[in-house]
């Protein structure tokens, strides 16, 4: 218990998992929470990374979390941009708002 | 031990403020609980000395991805109260679907099947020891080629996201340099010839 193991991080990395699963179904109405969310879920998946990495003694999982992170940001930024256009649009960000697929 | 501490109390932190993040009603107030989020686990990836990752996790995510984010809630004009229906409804939803998800993870982690000779903590690494200096010479030698794509990758997003939230209005005016280092002498200029006129 008072020694930390490679499982105390692998749970915590589960708990967050499960959290931000759970924010994709509670707030499916709302695109904003929809890509907080899913910036959670791959916080989750990193710290698995990261946590490997440390207790296999290798660097390939950092290097693996690093463009993880490029790719997020990358993600985030498109992702918001699309929002922006679509709330211009239908000055909404509902997601029942959305099911044209041409207007 | 303080080690141990340290853990325990970023981590439970980390679990509340991320339920925060999906439970809150308003928008701006799920982004900065995210921020908080990303810095408790940053925290958490600094005592597993990953060092040059927490910092650029503080600096790319809290520093540009979450102020886009805040930026983007405030200037769009959203209704909140629409965007919470029918949250009471899928919430047991959501929390079975979690419970399962949780169930499932928690039945592999915590059996001896991977873990079993992962149980110690290593060695730590000596002070002198570069975390950041460790991953440039992985990162520039054998990872480079996944480097550049990722650089490639960026650039994409750049473009994208530039082209898709750019309009032109049909009102503004604008210069246009290139009509304008293009013009000629006979374009603007006219010389009228007529003779003198008297007093």
């Amino acid at each position: 218990m008072m020694t930390l193991t490679l499982s105390h991080y692998l749970i915590l990395a589960a708990v967050l998992f499960s959290i931000s699963i759970a924010g994709i179904v509670i707030n499916r109405k709302n695109i904003i929470i929809l890509l907080m969310s899913i910036e959670l879920m791959l916080l989750s998946v990193n710290l698995n990374f990261i946590a490997f990495s440390h207790y296999l003694d290798d660097l390939a999982g950092q290097v693996f979390v690093f463009f993880i992170l490029t790719v997020a940001a990358a993600e985030a930024a498109i992702g918001l941009a699309i929002l922006v256009v679509l709330f211009r649009n239908k000055r909404s960000i509902n997601v029942e708002d959305i099911k044209e697929l041409k207007w | 031990m303080i080690e141990t501490v340290i853990f325990y109390v970023f981590a439970v932190s980390t679990v509340i403020t991320a339920t925060a993040v999906v439970t809150v009603r308003n928008p701006v107030h799920a982004a900065l609980f995210l921020v908080l989020t990303f810095f408790t686990s940053a925290i958490i990836w600094l005592s597993l000395e990953a060092e040059f990752l927490a910092i650029s996790l503080v600096l790319v995510y809290v520093g540009a991805v979450m102020v886009l984010f805040i930026f983007v809630v405030m200037m769009l004009d959203i209704n909140v109260a629409r965007l919470r229906e029918g949250f009471v409804r899928y919430l047991p939803l959501g929390l079975l679907v979690a419970a399962i998800m949780l169930g499932l993870m928690l039945s592999v982690v915590t059996s001896d099947v991977f873990v079993l000779d992962l149980a110690s903590e290593p060695v730590p690494k000596p002070a002198d020891y570069s975390n950041t200096k460790a991953l440039g010479g992985v990162l520039y030698t054998e990872y480079v080629f996944a480097f550049e794509i990722a650089a490639v990758i960026l650039l994409v997003a750049i473009i994208a996201a530039i082209s898709l939230t750019m309009r032109k209005r049909s009102q503004t005016k604008y210069q246009n340099p290139t009509e304008q280092i293009r013009v000629r002498k006979a374009d603007r200029l006219r010389v009228v010839k007529m003779p003198s006129e008297d007093k």
